[in-house]
């Protein structure tokens, strides 16, 4: 899926390799107490300096668990949440200088699929109402015969009939909600789809048809993707690079087959490790490293190694006080561990870890990421 | 004697004005003392239904229970509430999707496991709480002493889970029903829960009814597998036996559906078409064959029975997918 | 298959045969409305008072406004009339029709009612729609406001503001009693507001790249619109009874010539003794159309979020 362009061409507009470069990004949110003037008590380091490439038609996968950070980190590099810190640069243009209607019109060419399709989509609208308005707002929705003609089009290739849009999201199922998300997301024509847990909401034999949609609209319109999930076997399915975060950081980034086979950051392995396999010989088998204890709080990073807490290859040196950088191992794998080397060549082995407190303090933004199954009572 | 025997239960909810809705359509199944039987389902699967009618927790107002669920011989569904209430405290115990509204959230969690111990064993206040200080030590949560007298709302999420656990197992139950007890978790802390309840049903001998929707969660835990779809039992098989050779086109879609680590990139999934709104009711015919690859004029002529197949397996279809073959002709119908 | 498909298609058809339109949730409310019978009851109290109060001079048989000799001549401190030929429930205390005082009545409490909620209700979402669509220091100067007012128990607001006016009026009754219903709708729109801004659908529209006004007014307002709407129909049936209350208190209109079931009660109290039935009929009248607002209120309420019942 990856493309092939010409390299080394830098910031020029519309020519670059490179469509989405994050640097630095930072998004830390106050924890405000008070009665009547609200005090700055402290932050939840919600993302906490990320730096990642996107290129022009790749898939780039975002994975880690409730906390980590992958929904903001999504969200602030659209400007959809102010960063702290940092900046995205969109296709050679720096997001963080754009003024708010620059940043209006940019988004066109940016749009977001969301986890919940039925609370991402306006109640009191028609379909038809709903996938006009981002055309409209860019100016696309000139001709009224076009548009209908355009609308129409889309909803065939998401798989919905024409019919669907005189009808209002609450009378479609789950899939078919998210088929009009990203319908809506496609009306403006943009380069660029962040999808944020586009398939964790749906029952496990509609997820399959959204993925398999997901992909043959990468291939029809040309689209960048930055899926967001906590799935790794989906993401794994769906992504030519992967970034795991933990805790507001990416601490190991790979090619998706690479990070699946030589995953080098001690929580990739327990994360992966972790994914039961719908195989009962391959689960009888598997060797599984349990993590112990729970994610610190993100107010409460610990220092250094922020794994370091839960980590089964903690070292006496520096791991509680020095925090990895995420340096290039081998050429496109990326790691965030001090000792990645070491465990890979089996100089250091695993022990126990006895689980830590975790004051679970929950901040403002302290929404867990993790999916709500639709209860089964009918 | 089996330790619990289900049959025929059919659960329909319906109140005045409104169309009867048939939740849970005939099932049956038996658990034996020690083992763990998985009750696989998407939504709208009456997987839950089915728990919480076994448990006496449905409401009593426009549902109605029939059918028999016997636990060591006792018929579950004519006790009085308070037999049942018995029942549930001492012989059955429970694990929901999500502990934080399944615990009172105004007590702490040290109190609602005492409030158990004292109820059915009949401690004294000091006994209870060593006896709850010790059981949160086995579901593994660090400085029980002090988390004892803490709220539910200022534990995590998978120690919540953990205290759910250590309440329905404080009166050594016979039996626990886990309804989707990882769903709400993260995939780390659901690895840690699972390896908690399947060792605690280890060593304790106590049979377990596994309800979830994630075949990877039965595939290393249960011994018997039923899955379910639109209210009734499709097919039935040891995990083995299901796994290798899904013979329902209901269960080799799920399999197909879904992404799998351990398989090499780039294939493309095989989807089931359409959504359980597309479902006809099993009056008429198979309730999945709107869905299904393998689905023919005879499967909406009547519903197909549930019929045993050697080597136990029990299989509602008439079309079924034939063992060792490739993949089968799995097209997009529907569209 | 020949039957499979057959089933298919139809299925699609009928779905297509449904969709010709779809169901709003505006509609699917009325819907459910429409099946409640408390609902019901509470329509048919506030249709026929709308009616009684539209056609009311038509409707009474005397004129209102004056005196009527047949009566007054029977009037003295002890004794006044009852019903007789002509008047269906004898005299008020002056010596007026009382049957027609009574049905004339309804017009000035309604028009009261529903202006002084318009009243509450403009001023109200102005200040919520505000604090809400902007946020910030707006947002929170406003709602400071809005507690002060919030804090004051709505009749002593109500007569704090009436003794502001020189010479009170219709208008008194009316931005009094409004006054008091500024804070409950403010801080209803605000509330409802922010819980849409946080809301996936407003940062859909943010990310598809509409302007912000366009999401203020077509998917903050609208969601946010359902609770305020109910509660301008409850508001309906409180405004009722507190410019009866201010009307009885004396804060009211001072012209005497004119009916109004609060002023009614508050002369009848003076003949009390010698007429209860003065008293009686327009607090009954109070009673039923404020139970007919209310009974429409909370069935609206009802229909709006299902989830709310069992």
């Amino acid at each position: 899926m990856t493309q092939t362009a010409e390299q080394i061409q830098p910031e020029a507009p519309g020519t670059s390799d490179v469509l989405v470069s994050v640097e630095d990004l930072k998004v830390h949110f106050p924890i405000k107490r008070g009665i009547i003037l609200d005090r700055v008590v402290g932050h939840v380091y919600a993302v906490d300096g990320v730096d990642l490439v996107v290129r022009r038609g790749e898939t780039y996968g975002l994975v880690g668990e409730s906390g980590c950070g992958k929904t903001t980190l999504g969200r602030a590099l659209l400007r959809l949440v102010e960063p702290t810190g940092g900046r995205t640069v969109f296709d050679g243009v720096d997001l963080s200088t754009l003024d708010g209607e620059e940043l209006r019109r940019m988004r066109r060419r940016m749009q977001m699929v969301f986890q919940d399709p039925l609370s991402s989509l306006d109640p009191r609208q028609s379909v038809e109402s709903i996938l006009v308005e981002g055309m409209r707002a860019h100016g696309l929705a000139k001709d009224r015969q076009q548009t209908g003609k355009r609308l129409r089009e889309l909803l065939d290739a998401v798989g919905l009939p024409s019919y669907s849009l005189y009808k209002y999201p609450h009378e479609f199922s789950g899939g078919q909600r998210q088929r009009i998300g990203i319908a809506r997301a496609l009306t403006v024509q943009p380069d660029l789809i962040v999808a944020d847990e586009p398939v964790s909401a749906l029952d496990v034999s509609v997820q399959a048809q959204v993925i398999n949609l997901l992909e043959d609209l990468q291939g029809e319109f040309g689209l960048t993707y930055i899926v967001i999930a906590h799935d790794l076997a989906v993401v794994r399915h769906i992504s030519d690079r992967i970034g795991v975060m933990y805790l507001g950081s990416v601490v190991e980034e790979a090619d998706s087959d690479e990070l699946y086979q030589t995953p080098l950051h001690p929580y990739t392995r327990a994360l992966l490790s972790a994914i039961p396999v719908p195989d009962p010989v391959v689960e009888d088998s598997r060797e599984q490293i349990l993590l112990a204890g729970d994610l610190p709080s993100p107010a409460k990073p610990p220092a250094g190694c922020r794994f370091h807490t839960r980590c089964p290859w903690r070292q006496e040196q520096k791991c509680a006080t020095e925090r990895p950088e995420l340096r290039e191992i081998r050429p496109g794998h990326r790691v965030a561990c001090h000792w990645a080397e070491d465990i890979e060549a089996g100089k250091i082995t695993r022990h126990e870890v006895e689980p830590e407190l975790v004051e679970t303090e929950v901040g403002p933004r302290d929404v867990p990421d993790t999916p709500v199954t639709v209860t089964d009572i009918v | 004697m089996a330790l619990l025997e289900v049959e025929d239960l059919t659960v329909v909810f319906g109140r005045k004005g409104i169309e009867p809705t048939v939740a849970v359509d005939k099932v049956s199944f038996t658990v034996e003392s020690g083992q763990t039987i998985g009750l696989v389902g998407e939504s709208g699967s009456g997987k839950s239904v089915t728990s919480l009618a076994i448990m006496g927790l449905l409401p009593k107002r426009g549902v109605q229970v029939t059918g028999s669920v016997r636990f060591e011989g006792t018929e579950l569904l004519s006790l009085s509430d308070a037999q049942m209430r018995d029942r549930r405290g001492r012989d059955l115990g429970m694990v929901f999707q999500d502990p934080l509204s399944a615990l009172n959230p105004v007590i702490t969690i040290g109190k609602q496991l005492t409030e158990t111990l004292q109820r059915h064993q009949g401690l004294d206040n000091k006994q209870a709480r060593a006896e709850a200080v010790e059981l949160l030590q086995k579901v593994g949560i660090p400085d029980p002493a002090r988390r004892i007298d803490e709220y539910p709302h200022q534990l995590s999420g998978g120690m919540r889970q953990r205290v759910m656990i250590a309440i329905a197992l404080a009166c050594r139950p016979k039996l626990l029903i886990a309804d989707e007890p990882t769903t709400a978790l993260d995939v780390t802390i659901q690895a840690q829960i699972l390896r908690l309840l399947s060792e605690l049903v280890a060593n304790t001998e106590t049979a377990m009814i596994m309800i979830t929707h994630d075949l990877g969660v039965v595939a290393g835990l249960c011994d018997e597998v039923n899955v379910m779809y639109g209210g009734r039992i499709v097919e039935r098989a040891e995990r083995y036996a299901l796994f290798a050779e899904p013979r329902h086109p209901y269960t080799n879609g799920l399999l197909g559906s879904i992404p799998r680590l351990d398989m090499p990139r780039g294939e493309r999934l095989v989807p089931i078409t359409g959504s359980v709104i597309d479902n006809i009711p099993w009056t008429e015919g198979c309730a999945f064959a709107p869905r299904c690859p393998n689905a023919n004029d005879d499967c909406v002529q009547g519903p197909p029975p549930l019929e045993e197949l050697p080597g136990g397996r029990m299989l509602r279809c008439y079309h079924p997918v034939e063992p060792a073959a490739e993949q089968p002709a799995t097209s997009e119908v529907a569209r | 298959m020949q039957m499979l498909l057959e089933r298919k298609k139809r299925r699609i058809d009928e779905l297509a045969a449904a969709g010709q339109g779809g169901t709003s949730l505006a509609k699917q409310a009325l819907k459910r409305m429409l099946r409640d019978p408390v609902a019901l009851v509470g329509l048919v109290i506030v249709v026929l008072f709308v009616l009684l109060a539209a056609f009311a001079p038509l409707l009474a048989p005397k004129d209102p406004y004056r005196p009527y000799p047949e009566l007054l001549e029977n009037l003295t401190v002890t004794n006044i009339p009852g019903p007789m030929p002509g008047f269906l429930l004898g005299s008020d205390a002056d010596g007026f029709d009382f049957f027609s005082r009574l049905l004339v009545a309804s017009q000035q409490t309604l028009i009261v009612a529903v202006l002084a909620t318009l009243f509450g209700l403009m001023l109200g979402m102005i200040i919520g729609g505000l604090a809400g669509a902007i946020g910030g220091w707006v947002d929170s100067l406003l709602m400071r406001l809005v507690d002060v007012l919030l804090s004051l128990p709505a009749l002593i607001l109500a007569v704090s503001i009436a003794a502001l006016f020189a010479r009170s009026n219709q208008w008194t009754v009316i931005i009094a009693v409004g006054m008091v219903s500024v804070p409950v709708f403010a801080r209803l729109l605000r509330g409802s507001m922010l819980a849409q801004r946080e809301s996936d659908h407003v940062l859909a529209a943010t990310a598809l790249g509409v302007k912000r006004t366009t999401i203020v007014f077509r998917h903050m307002l609208p969601n946010a619109l359902g609770p305020v709407i109910v509660q301008a129909t409850l508001t309906l049936a409180t405004a009722i009874l507190e410019a009866a209350s201010l009307s009885y208190l004396g804060l009211g209109d001072q012209d005497p010539f004119r009916a109004e079931w609060g002023l009614m009660l508050a002369q009848a109290q003076r003949v009390f003794e010698v007429k209860p039935s003065l008293a009686f009929f327009p607090a009954g009248a109070i009673i039923v159309v404020a139970l007919g607002f209310t009974l429409l209120g909370e069935s609206m309420r009802e229909a709006l979020d299902p989830k709310n019942r069992r």
